[in-house]
């Protein structure tokens, strides 16, 4: 067996105290050893892509005959979702899954920005170090404990107060119109919103950190108000990292099934209005997978994760593309 | 000559460390006061303290007095934001806002103060101030990144012409430039002066003996001496002023 | 004609008072969950309750023991696949990633880490519990692995970079072989930051829900067969907040106060453990 102490000196000429990899050693004179320990990361390394590749696979291997049964338009397109009769229309479930990300959105944006703002640029830096901690908490409470305090704290503030209060002064626009019942888009629409605002609002923190202060300065120097400066040189300069952050969020939302379900209604309809229940992808899923009747049924329900994780999938490597490009400033160099 | 500037007594601070002793000196309207010392020793803090920028450090303190015009800066009635309309400033390196263009840059300060007379026209007056209208007046709606250093720095004092200020403060303004990027600057600076009064920062001190009318040495935080910039080279009072400009430290 | 500077600063005023608002408003809905998970949750608190499997409908007392026995065990599963598959993933790409194959793996990382977990829970199901025919602790464990997985990757790959490159040199320069200076020397100085992030995957793991419902399933005894369905503190909360019952609800906070517990000393033992490195 060779002598592992045969690496020559002037392999280990790099500098003191970089990260970064190991230096390769010598290829002839690699022992079995260090060659196994090599190939063992590198399997692993390639495990990641397996995972990848096994997710995606057997999404598609349930999931396909149910979508070829359908033919994929009408998959997409009709309501109508009768397992017993082999109907499958995901329609209803797309469209709960919309709504209530939208309305997430709608809520969470205005306060996440304006939380990350104000830690980032009005605060004194103190503040932000205390509130970071709360935010993180948020983050790390469980689905399910949001479902349960939505069930027993929300949905009654919403059935009884918040949703007669907007059907009052909103009631003319059919988003606000029918029984306030407390379950239903609204509801699943607000739990989902607080869900992903720390989400958001720490994205956004990151990317307005990486604001040059000189950018600030220039504006206090015309004569700006702590406001206007951040109007006119911060924002413009976090913009595309914001709206990543922003997608970010909006794939959590997408894909958050248990407070979802809990709140939603899950009654698998098409309406307009926020106070009606509803049904999202991931409630269906969660709800009827494990006594799913049959191949055919599994394989829709299938299906619809197979939808979720390519609409997921996407929006996250766009978010993060504009995260990073964010990072290095918007440095647009024309002619 | 009125004194456009006075400052009596001012010290600064940041959280424990005392920046600025005890500094006293006067800037009579329309010259140019150069001010040179080796780094640290207070010469951008003080002119932040003209503009009110020093304070928006957190943990930032001053006491003394800075007078504009006879006014005391720190008065009640005085607003920073306004202030800093009339006291502009320019920094070490060009920091044009990246997403805007070359016009839009010049009229941000005009936005903002809500300044609604034909910008256009504004906007030709200050670049050919800032001697760089002939250099973009066929591009103004590029993106402000697609200049060169130079230009983007005379860029700079362009917009913070447009509001037309009474005072120009520049802190090092030449400092990440090439030399011919840096004599531009110069002229411009002798050309300003007939319509402003203008405090330079500079460690380069042959910049500061062409350019200004009287010279301020600081060092570690004090004024060590003050006088006209030819006296200060060739006569200097003060054995430090005199070991400074000498080379024999800095 | 100038815009008065007065209206500017009450602008100023008002739009810092707006986004003060969102702090508030923010911290309005964790403030309340908190105080209910507790006010609600410690009455139902008893040695019991952490011990005795659940009672049936109707009857007093009864406890989540099996439900947090459970977790505890699927997560223990999910650690062994996916602690070793993630750790190693993160030191390759380390190690020896700077290239497209690592970018490719580091990007894939990325993007597995927004799968939903309910998706993931779709293909435990198909992996294992059809070739099994059975809803098992297994099947649950293999989908809360594939749900660390990107997140250690991604911690460790940071935490080996931090190493500095002048301890791998001077372990190599002694002879010592690639492999032990990675194992021994590296992975040494880096093992605490790896632990928290092990500790903060873990935690993630155990409030995890959607996935487990039709992989480990559910179980009202114990269970420590590794084929069978199990219980999990989640799953349970689950049904008992849903249940029409209102002793269920009671129950179910108090479960949601355990289950907030657990991963609470989990995190903070995590980030205890990440500031006594730097002492």
């Amino acid at each position: 067996m060779e002598s592992p102490s045969s690496l020559p000196a002037s392999d280990l000429t790099l500098a003191a105290g970089e990260p970064g990899r190991a230096p390769e050693a010598a290829p002839a004179r690699v022992n079995l050893p260090d060659r196994a320990w090599a190939v063992l990361l590198t399997a692993l390394g390639l495990g990641v892509l397996l995972v990848a590749a096994v997710i995606v696979g057997e999404l598609w291997r349930i999931g396909a005959p149910a979508i070829s049964h359908t033919g994929l338009k009408d998959f997409v397109t009709r309501s109508t979702w009768d397992p017993t009769r082999d109907i499958f229309g995901a329609a209803p479930y797309i469209y709960g899954t919309l709504v209530t990300s939208a309305v997430a959105l709608v809520i969470a944006l205005p306060i996440s920005i304006g939380l990350a703002l104000f830690l980032t640029e009005m605060a004194p830096p103190s503040v932000r170090s205390v509130v970071t901690f709360p935010i993180a908490l948020l983050a790390g409470i469980p689905s399910v404990v949001y479902g349960l305090w939505g069930l027993f704290v929300l949905v009654p503030v919403l059935r009884n107060r918040a949703e007669p209060f907007l059907q009052r002064t909103l009631g003319f626009l059919p988003l606000f119109q029918g029984a306030p019942i407390g379950l239903g888009y609204l509801a699943a629409g607000v739990i989902l919103a607080i869900m992903i605002l720390p989400t958001i609002t720490s994205i956004s923190i990151e990317v307005l950190q990486t604001v040059p202060g000189s950018l600030r300065e220039a504006a206090l120097a015309l004569g700006a108000t702590r406001w206007e400066a951040i109007r006119l040189a911060v924002v413009p300069y976090a913009r595309a990292g914001i709206v990543g952050a922003t997608m970010l969020g909006l794939g959590r939302a997408l894909g958050e099934t248990m407070a979802v379900t809990m709140l939603i209604g899950n009654s698998p309809t098409i309406r307009a209005s926020l106070f009606a229940p509803g049904y999202s992808l991931p409630a269906v899923i969660a709800n009827e997978f494990a006594e799913a009747t049959g191949a055919l049924h599994t394989g829709a329900l299938a299906a619809l994760g197979l939808l979720l994780f390519a609409v997921t999938v996407l929006l996250n490597v766009v978010a993060r593309l504009l995260v990073r490009l964010s990072r290095r400033g918007p440095a647009r160099v024309r002619a | 000559m009125t004194a456009k500037i006075e400052v009596q007594g001012l010290n600064a601070w940041f959280r424990n460390t005392q920046a600025l002793r005890n500094v006293s000196l006067t800037v009579p309207q329309n010259t140019v006061l150069a001010i040179i010392g080796p780094s640290g020793c207070g010469k951008s803090t003080f002119v932040r303290c003209i503009n009110r920028m020093h304070e928006l450090v957190p943990g930032a303190r001053q006491s003394g007095r800075v007078l504009v015009d006879g006014q005391d800066l720190h008065a009640r009635r005085v607003d920073p934001v306004d202030l800093r309309r009339r006291v502009g400033m320019v920094f070490q390196r060009p920091n044009p806002f990246p997403t805007m263009s070359i016009f839009d840059n010049v009229v941000s300060g005009l936005k903002l103060n809500g300044i609604r007379d034909d910008h256009a026209a504004l906007v030709e007056n200050s670049l050919r101030q800032a001697a760089l209208w002939e250099e973009v007046k066929d591009r103004l709606h590029q993106s402000a990144l697609s200049l060169s250093g130079g230009q983007q720095q005379r860029l700079c004092i362009a917009r913070a012409l447009a509001i037309e200020p009474e005072v120009l403060l520049m802190d090092e303004p030449a400092s990440a430039l090439d030399p011919i990027a840096t004599a531009k600057i110069e002229e411009l600076i002798h050309e300003l002066r007939e319509t402003l009064t203008l405090v330079i920062v500079t460690h380069n001190m042959q910049q500061a003996a062409r350019v200004s009318d009287s010279t301020a040495f600081f060092y570690l935080g004090e004024l060590i001496e003050q006088g006209p910039t030819e006296q200060i080279f060739t006569n200097p009072r003060e054995p430090r002023t005199e070991d400074y400009v000498t080379g024999k430290f800095g | 004609m100038m815009r008065s500077v007065r209206g500017r600063r009450a602008v100023n005023r008002a739009m810092t008072a707006l986004c003060g608002l969102a702090l508030l408003i923010a911290l309005v809905p964790l403030a309340s969950l908190l105080w209910l998970v507790v006010s609600r949750g410690l009455a139902g608190l008893s040695f019991d309750f952490f011990t005795a499997l659940p009672a049936p409908v109707g009857e007093q007392g009864g406890g989540v023991g099996n439900a947090i026995a459970g977790t505890l065990y699927i997560v223990g599963i999910a650690c062994l696949i996916g602690v070793p598959l993630g750790v190693g993933a993160g030191v390759y790409l380390a190690e020896r990633g700077e290239s497209r194959l690592g970018d490719a793996i580091r990007f894939t990382a990325e993007v597995l880490s927004g799968v939903p977990s309910i998706v993931v829970g779709i293909v435990a199901y198909g992996l294992v519990v059809l070739p099994m025919r059975s809803f098992s602790a297994i099947a649950g464990g293999v989908a809360l692995s594939v749900l660390m997985v990107p997140t250690l990757a991604r911690s460790t790959e940071e935490l080996v970079r931090l190493v500095p490159q002048s301890l791998r040199e001077a372990s190599l320069a002694l002879g010592v072989s690639q492999w032990r200076t990675s194992l021994k020397v590296v992975l040494r100085t880096a093992l605490g930051g790896i632990v928290t992030a092990i500790l903060l995957a873990v935690a993630r793991a155990a409030g995890e829900t959607a996935p487990l419902l039709f992989t480990s399933l559910n179980n009202q005894y114990w269970n420590w067969r590794a084929g069978e369905p199990t219980a999990s503190l989640t799953v349970q909360i689950f049904n008992y907040a849903v249940a029409p019952y209102k002793d269920w609800h009671d129950k179910a906070w108090s479960a949601a106060l355990v289950l907030l517990l657990l991963i609470g000393t989990l995190s903070l033992a995590g980030r205890l453990l990440s500031r006594n490195r730097f002492r």
